[in-house]
């Protein structure tokens, strides 16, 4: 690619052809604000905010859409540029709701950020006619109060184009435009998959996760209750940003501490469940090559994507693994044998999940979630609602020591670590069924082909006598694409991993919040994931069969994997539902 | 959810045989939305749910991507056309006249807005712009007949003409 020279505010550099103005000016060491602009995604030059000058050229000059040219002069701080990203800001507030005190993301809100920094005086200025509008609260997992919106579209492009779901868009037009779903059905009604991914682009407090936290405190508080808490592998890899921490810092240890801080009767490991749930899927895997069962084998593990297969791919129901999701398995585990073992009544256990994902609130609430005749899990927590607990609480996250999950279920392998970004599942079975297959221990257990960020991942691995081809997929939009490849019988799997978000659950829906400046120009998918390998290589166990503890639930309660009570206890079914939602 | 979900939906054979040779004609051309929006609305007066259901499937598109390019353009419309349509004149004299009050007062009434029409198919309510009448103001016309120079008083005798 060929090189342009340019000059950003007298200073000459080189820049790439073909990249942006707001992008050759990143690389030079400034940041200019954006508010609509998704790098990669949505590039639509609305919100005029990243206003620039080009010498020669009359107006300004949005940067976001502007592509470098040889010879460009570019100036980034004018006071005509600061006067007009002033007026910019001023007038997006005119029909902004400013209830910041009370606001979900004040102190977190580019909106706000950019008013302090560009000196907004008076949020009032052009003040004039509202639009009309309702806190829309028909999700289980999160509302939207257009009150807040700016009409960036960010969420509408992620949803359409990231996750192909498109329930919401830009309904009317001019002043009455509002984003909504298809004759304002209310979100919970449409065909939403719950993945969150919405909130975190949302440059305000517009988009948020309904708040389970005051559950959680009422419980800690009743002293009837043997309160239990679970973070999913994805949330040791992600808490420390929300209490300034750079991206990928791995703090597990310090979780632990918070949440012994916090009050919980036992903290244990949703990768102990991750464990779980390798033996019983790598156990259906091993069936269903032996028996001639369905394949390709489709993991199920993340609900947003099953609700995606049950709107979108009704007739591949049956692909899908039937296994519970981990936190699921854990919570189901806790309320029978640990509820046994320890003599508590199931109906004075309180299972909190904290989760990087807005979907398990919705997927708690599915059918045949309850094997002790009471919900597996109580309460499901985002890492956002975890790191805001830790607040009020008072406690010093940054300053914990590290401390130790309780035992037994808080014994973990790596396998059920690296469930934390994509292809974690499918390395984790393959460590598992490998060895069941081939009846001998593996060579290595790290399947490098089926790790790294790429929305769409495959490989072929020599399993015993058997080629097995797996596929990896992040992303419902690359899950679409791989599966009707799978469909028209361009491709043949035996093996499929799906996450619903990009990168898998470390960049989950209910993880912490980067403004756009890192979420644009940072790796974030990248960072968090190098993490989680990391963890794993440190780990001595990284076979979820090699457990302890899991080896000890099953010769005590369960049998063997797929056992007639691990089926009664662990495992689950789908039912179709319709391509727009209503049901 | 909006009112326009609550009409009941009189869609023939005929009609979606029709449609559905819109969509195939226009099922791999690229931006051909808005013609088949246009088509459609030809072919059943409106563009109720159950179209663009037809036209989101047939195309490939979700229904939200249909459902805001329809809200978005004027000559798109959400509901049929009542058996009786009412017109408000909002041009400039009518509405110093008090031509918004009329229209605020037959919203009321009606329980419809602009362009709606009421669940039983009997009413449709317009605010127009400027009909030519202007002696007349305020001005609203019912299936072609003006009634002029009138106040929110008279509109419940007027009405009861249609029953």
């Amino acid at each position: 690619m060929g090189t342009v020279n340019i000059k950003i505010n007298g200073v000459s550099y080189t820049a790439n052809q073909g990249i942006t103005v707001l992008e050759a000016v990143r690389e030079a060491g400034i940041d200019i604000p954006t508010l609509c602009y998704l790098r990669g995604v949505s590039e639509i030059g609305a919100c005029r905010i990243c206003l620039v000058e080009i010498k020669g050229q009359r107006g300004l000059v949005a940067a976001c859409v502007s592509p470098v040219a040889d010879g460009m002069e570019i100036t980034t701080t004018s006071p005509r540029i600061m006067d007009a990203r002033k007026k910019n800001l001023e007038l997006i507030l005119s029909t902004h709701n400013k209830k910041c005190l009370s606001c979900v993301r004040s102190g977190q809100c580019e909106l706000q950020d950019l008013s302090q920094i560009y000196g907004v005086e008076d949020e009032d200025r052009y003040a004039g006619a509202i639009p009309e509008s309702e806190i829309d609260q028909t999700a289980g997992h999160m509302y939207r109060d257009n009150s807040k919106c700016i009409l960036c579209r960010r969420c509408t492009v992620v949803c359409s184009q990231d996750q192909d779901v498109g329930v919401i868009g830009a309904n009317e037009r001019g002043f009455k435009t509002y984003i909504g779903s298809a004759f304002d059905q209310g979100l919970g009604e449409t065909a939403c998959v719950g993945c969150g991914q919405c909130i975190v682009v949302c440059p305000t407090g517009a988009l948020s996760e309904k708040d389970h936290s005051g559950e959680v405190w009422a419980a800690l508080s009743d002293e009837t209750k043997h309160v239990v808490v679970q973070p999913a592998p994805a949330i040791r890899f992600t808490a420390g940003e929300a209490f300034g921490m750079p991206v990928g810092s791995n703090v597990k240890g310090k979780m632990v501490a918070a949440l012994r801080r916090l009050g919980f009767d036992a903290v244990f490991d949703t990768e102990f469940g991750a464990d779980l749930t390798i033996m019983e899927e790598a156990n259906e895997f091993v069936e269903r090559i032996k028996n001639g069962g369905v394949l390709p084998i489709i993991t199920s593990c993340s609900p947003s994507w099953v609700k995606y297969a049950e709107h979108n791919f009704p007739e591949m129901l049956p692909n899908l693994s039937t296994c519970k999701s981990p936190h699921q398995m854990f919570g189901a585990i806790v309320k029978t044998w640990y509820a046994q073992k320890n003599g508590i009544d199931a109906k004075n256990i309180v299972v909190v999940s904290v989760m990087p994902c807005t979907a398990k609130k919705l997927e708690k609430e599915r059918d045949d979630q309850n094997a002790a005749g009471v919900p597996d899990v109580d309460i499901v927590l985002t890492t956002r609602e975890f790191a805001n607990m830790v607040k009020k609480a008072g406690i010093d996250f940054v300053g914990l020591p590290d401390e130790n999950f309780d035992d037994p279920l808080g014994q973990a392998t790596g396998a059920g670590t690296i469930f934390g970004a994509t292809g974690g599942v499918m390395e984790a079975s393959l460590r598992t069924a490998s060895e069941w297959i081939a009846g001998e221990e593996l060579k290595s257990v790290d399947f490098h082909e089926v790790r790294g960020t790429k929305g769409i991942k495959e490989a072929t691995y020599k399993i015993g006598d058997l080629d097995v081809n797996v596929a990896v997929a992040s992303g419902l939009a690359n899950a679409h694409q791989l599966l009707e490849k799978v469909k028209s019988g361009e491709k043949d799997y035996h093996f499929i991993e799906i996450m619903a978000c990009k990168g898998g659950c470390v960049n989950g829906g209910g993880q912490p919040i980067q403004p756009a400046s890192v979420y644009n120009f940072v790796d974030l998918r990248g960072e968090r994931a190098k993490t989680v390998y990391r963890q794993d290589a440190d780990t001595p166990l990284r076979k979820s069969h090699e457990n302890p503890s899991i080896k000890k639930l099953y010769s005590d309660f369960l049998g063997k994997p797929g056992s007639h009570k691990a089926h009664e206890l662990l495992h689950t079914s789908y039912k179709p539902r319709s391509k727009h939602g209503w049901d | 959810m909006g009112t326009a979900v609550k009409i009941p939906f009189k869609g023939t054979a005929q009609q979606k045989s029709e449609l559905y040779k819109v969509i195939e004609e226009n099922a791999n051309v690229r931006g051909a939305l808005m013609t088949v929006l246009q088509k459609a609305q030809d072919i059943y007066g409106y563009l109720p749910i159950q179209v663009q259901e037809m036209i989101a499937d047939g195309l490939g598109l979700p229904l939200e991507d249909i459902y805001g390019v329809v809200t978005f353009y004027a000559q798109f419309s959400l509901y049929p056309r009542g058996r009786n349509i009412v017109s408000v004149c909002m041009g400039t004299a009518c509405y110093v006249k008090g031509a918004g009050d009329l229209y605020n007062d037959l919203c009321e009434r009606l329980k419809i807005k602009d362009g709606e029409c009421t669940p039983d198919g009997k009413w449709s309510l317009d605010a127009c712009r400027c009909v030519g009448a202007c002696g007349l103001a305020p001005l609203i016309i019912i299936n072609g007949d003006p009634y002029g120079r009138i106040s929110v008083s008279d509109i419940a005798e007027i009405l009861k003409k249609y029953d």
